[in-house]
């Protein structure tokens, strides 16, 4: 027993190590995106949530895990397209953007 | 029988593994322009893997209710997040990030509910009321910022008397109850603890000023985070410890970097309304003071004879949805020979970032576009600083001492030869302290509606 929370451990402490070094060198024009985007990353409770409603028995276990099962969907549902949406916008490069335009003209 | 049941397991495991390695390079792609897009993908791929192989988990009941769930959440999810405005941005990634921290905190009290009999060690129950704290914590907050931002409630800090007494009376309760938990585990004081929680979070967010709450998302974005890692814990799940922690280290790293660029610590972000509530009191008197204002038409034909202007963009031009006119205004500018750029500061819009993605979403071209630290040293060559829709951000009195934006940095405007201020009223800005720059005699203020007022400058430099 003791040693699987070591294991759990371990992996906690060299994440947080590697989330601050992933992220060490971000242009302030990325921040919000990235803030988003991270915001989806989180949904992952949703597999937790599955995993709970899937081996839950007795009504209050199971309207709690469908609950936890809904709020997560909106989380990564919704993480993920608000920051696709943001990105989105920022996909054209203005070299390219001259060009086109001077294209249409 | 047992073997193929033992191989599902570890296909499982190793899909989950697969997953937790997408985070981890979505979140390198995020911090680089080039790759951000497809680091979401990344991500999102990841996600539909992990989601798909829970499918396979062996002996998995109750898949209708789940699949309903999920029907309903993307139901709802999608469109709002598809065709909500753009400058409700920042609500919407509160509101999600609210909902996340809550499926973390039930996640953890319902398996608690399950395991309790087996009678759990302590580092179990540990985790569980992290989780069940933390989450919680998140949703509440994560409402509340909405709440504020969406402007149903003021944005401005919320004090009542006795505030800190009650705080401090909730601190102390919570941590009574989290070292009552420990000793005397139970389902009920769970329960109270989420109760507690809830409050606590109201009590953090409401006493924090409008212009500071995107920094307080990305805290609570952290916070969350660490409770998806917390029920990862007791539910015994790498992939969700993994991406826990990588989004709750990373998120504070994140919001360390928002306060610094507006020249903030933390601490002071959180708790700076308690002393400062007071300093805002001034707004109110600036209402008679002389100011100098001009007709559109006016500011239209002032801008035909200049060399260089600096357009400062802020909230205001996103709400009046100029920035189509405003392109439009710099356009006919570049066309007469005149240098244009656009000055943004780190924190205009509503969340760092926030002006950038409002501007392309006008194709306003990245070249044009400087940084604050860029734009600054460019101020005192532009004839004319035209600020639209933005106030904090150009108040210089964030450079003197005992203004509760003081060391926030600002655009200079008021080095340029003249200042253009486009406003709706004479109403401060969001962080509601009095601009005096407004007053300044090389200040020129244009009243009314962004969109309109720009129009008919346009017509009258198109004309002149």
């Amino acid at each position: 027993m003791g040693n699987t929370i070591l294991q759990y451990l371990t992996v906690f402490i060299l994440t947080i190590f590697v989330g601050i070094e992933v992220i060490a060198k971000v242009p302030a024009i990325l921040h919000t995106p990235l803030m988003s985007g991270s915001n989806a990353i989180h949904g992952v409770i949703i597999v937790g949530s599955m995993i709970v409603l899937g081996s839950a028995s007795g009504g209050l276990e199971i309207a709690l895990g469908t609950a936890a099962v809904f709020l997560a969907t909106l989380n990564v549902v919704g993480g993920f397209t608000v920051t696709d949406r943001m990105l989105g916008m920022f996909k054209a490069k203005p070299v390219d953007k001259k060009k086109t335009e001077e294209v249409a003209k | 029988m047992t073997g193929t049941l033992i191989a599902r397991g570890t296909v499982l495991d190793l899909c989950y593994l697969f997953a937790a390695i997408t985070f981890i390079l979505a979140l390198k792609g995020l911090s680089n322009p080039k790759r951000a897009r497809s680091g979401n993908f990344i991500a999102m791929f990841g996600m539909a893997v992990a989601i798909g192989a829970t499918f396979f988990q062996p002996n998995l009941r109750n898949v209708v209710p789940m699949v309903i769930a999920m029907i309903v959440g993307a139901v709802i999810g999608i469109p709002t997040s598809r065709f909500v405005k753009m400058t409700a941005m920042p609500q919407l990634v509160a509101i999600f990030n609210g909902v996340g921290g809550g499926a973390a905190a039930l996640v953890s009290i319902t398996e608690y509910m399950k395991i309790q009999h087996e009678g759990p060690p302590t580092y179990v129950v540990l985790e569980v009321l992290l989780g069940v704290l933390i989450g919680t914590v998140s949703f509440s907050g994560s409402a509340i910022a909405f709440i504020k931002l969406q402007e149903l409630i003021t944005g401005r800090p919320i004090t009542y008397p006795g505030q800190q007494v009650i705080n401090a009376l909730l601190g102390v309760g919570a941590v009574a109850l989290i070292v009552i938990i420990l000793i005397h585990p139970s389902v009920a004081l769970l329960w109270i603890l989420l109760a507690v929680a809830f409050i606590v979070g109201m009590a953090i967010v409401l006493p924090i000023g409008g212009a500071d709450v995107p920094v307080l998302i990305s805290l609570l974005n952290s916070l969350t985070g660490v409770a998806v890692a917390a029920s990862g814990f007791t539910l015994g799940n790498n992939m969700l410890i993994v991406a826990g922690t990588l989004v709750g280290a990373s998120g504070l790293l994140l919001t360390q970097m928002m306060c610094k660029a507006m020249g903030r610590s933390l601490p002071n972000i959180l708790f700076s309304a308690f002393g400062s509530a007071v300093s805002g009191g001034a707004a109110g008197t600036g209402e008679d003071r002389p100011v100098r204002s001009q007709t559109p038409e006016d500011i239209g034909v002032m801008l035909a004879y200049a060399n260089k202007v600096a357009i400062i963009p802020g909230y205001g031009l996103a709400v009046a949805q100029a920035q189509h006119i405003i392109r439009e205004l710099a356009d006919e500018l570049e066309a007469k020979g005149i240098d244009v750029f656009y000055a943004i500061h780190p924190v205009a819009g509503r969340m760092p970032g926030h002006m950038n993605v409002l501007l392309a979403e006008a194709n306003v071209p990245y070249d044009k576009l400087l940084e604050m630290d860029e734009a600054n040293p460019m101020l005192k060559d532009c004839d004319v600083a035209l600020v639209v829709g933005a106030n904090d951000t150009v108040n210089p009195a964030a450079r003197e001492a005992g203004s509760p934006i003081s060391g926030m940095p600002i655009i200079n405007a008021d080095e340029a030869g003249q200042v253009v201020f486009l406003k709706r009223s004479m109403r401060p800005g969001f962080a509601g302290i009095e601009n005096e720059l407004l007053f300044n005699e090389k200040t020129t203020l244009v009243f009314g509606d962004a969109k309109e007022t720009l129009t008919k400058m346009v017509g009258a430099l198109a004309a002149s």
